[in-house]
């Protein structure tokens, strides 16, 4: 079976986002006052092969604790879809 | 005393790294390139700065995974000496052989200039040419070297003694936590720094603080080995 897991890795609550900070400031200045914060992050898609849905979601946990976050400083979520040819 | 500069595509401080060994300990200096699996013939490995593999994904991610860091984490495993420059420190950290990471610069700028680092530590192999709390100048070159360590770490961290630099007063160019430079992992063997020694061995390069970075690895390896 084919999936595609939509990944959203951002920086854990803890740690300060420069980014996300710069930007609020601008959203400020662009009379969005409202915006309270904003937390910046990356959008990944990756395409797998996977016996089974459970097996296909331990595998992205795995590439997501390995590789493509850095646990230290950042957290992830994300949705798995099944792709259907 | 052999030491080993390991080169990534990316990497843009390996030249540099070399000449600063060669005219610092007169000792010899290799370039490797990050293909290669043995490191056996050498005593000190450097990691040196720039941007490997284009700090795609994270600064440091994924050259972490490239063929040399086994023998890099081989070398460390022994007790020989690993220091990591900048780029190297981000990619130790990666790999796990220093505790932390380091984070965009809290003012998002790239910062470059020439700054006070205080010796914390000149008790180490790295250091022991420095007197303990002496201000030292040294070039920084990085948009990401901001240190962030969570509370339990940074406690063993001071606890050990493993903060090694510290950026001096009002100095601290990154927003790094405890305003640290630079640390050492727990056996003392594996240093990272943002700061770049190799560019101040020289008068001409506005200061030569960095070279007894240098030789004090020189001497430390050779009372190791019995050599005067």
């Amino acid at each position: 079976m084919e999936f595609q897991a939509k990944i959203n890795v951002t920086l854990k609550d803890s740690v300060l986002d420069p980014q996300g900070k710069a930007v609020t400031h601008a959203l400020h200045a662009l009379h969005y006052e409202s915006v309270s914060d904003v937390r910046i992050g990356k959008y990944m898609e990756v395409r797998l092969e996977a016996e089974s849905a459970v097996k296909a979601t331990e595998l992205v946990h795995g590439m997501c604790e390995e590789l493509l976050t850095n646990p230290v400083i950042e957290k992830y979520s994300f949705e798995l879809v099944e792709v259907v040819s | 005393m052999k030491t080993a500069v390991i080169q990534f595509p990316g990497s843009n401080c390996d030249e540099d790294a070399v000449k600063a060994v060669v005219a610092t300990t007169g000792e010899a200096a290799d370039l490797v390139w990050y293909t290669e699996e043995k490191l056996d013939d050498y005593d000190l490995v450097i990691v040196p700065g720039g941007f490997s593999y284009g700090d795609y994904l994270r600064a440091g991610a994924i050259a972490r995974f490239s063929p040399v860091m086994k023998a890099v984490q081989d070398h460390a495993r022994k007790g020989k000496y690993v220091l990591g420059i900048c780029n190297g420190f981000q990619i130790l950290t990666e790999a796990g052989l220093l505790p932390g990471a380091l984070r965009h610069n809290e003012s998002l700028m790239f910062q470059s200039m020439t700054l006070g680092l205080v010796v914390e530590n000149a008790a180490t192999k790295f250091t022991h040419h420095y007197d303990s709390g002496e201000t030292i100048r040294i070039p920084i070159a990085h948009g990401e070297g901001n240190y962030f360590a969570d509370e339990a770490t940074l406690r063993s961290l001071e606890a050990n003694d493993q903060i090694v630099f510290r950026y001096a007063n009002g100095e601290n160019p990154n927003g790094s936590v405890a305003d640290i430079a630079g640390i050492i992992n727990d056996k003392g063997n594996v240093l990272g720094m943002m700061p770049h020694p190799e560019r101040a061995v020289s008068e001409l390069l506005g200061s030569t603080d960095g070279k007894r970075l240098f030789t004090s690895i020189l001497t430390s390896w050779r009372d190791a080995h019995g050599r005067a």
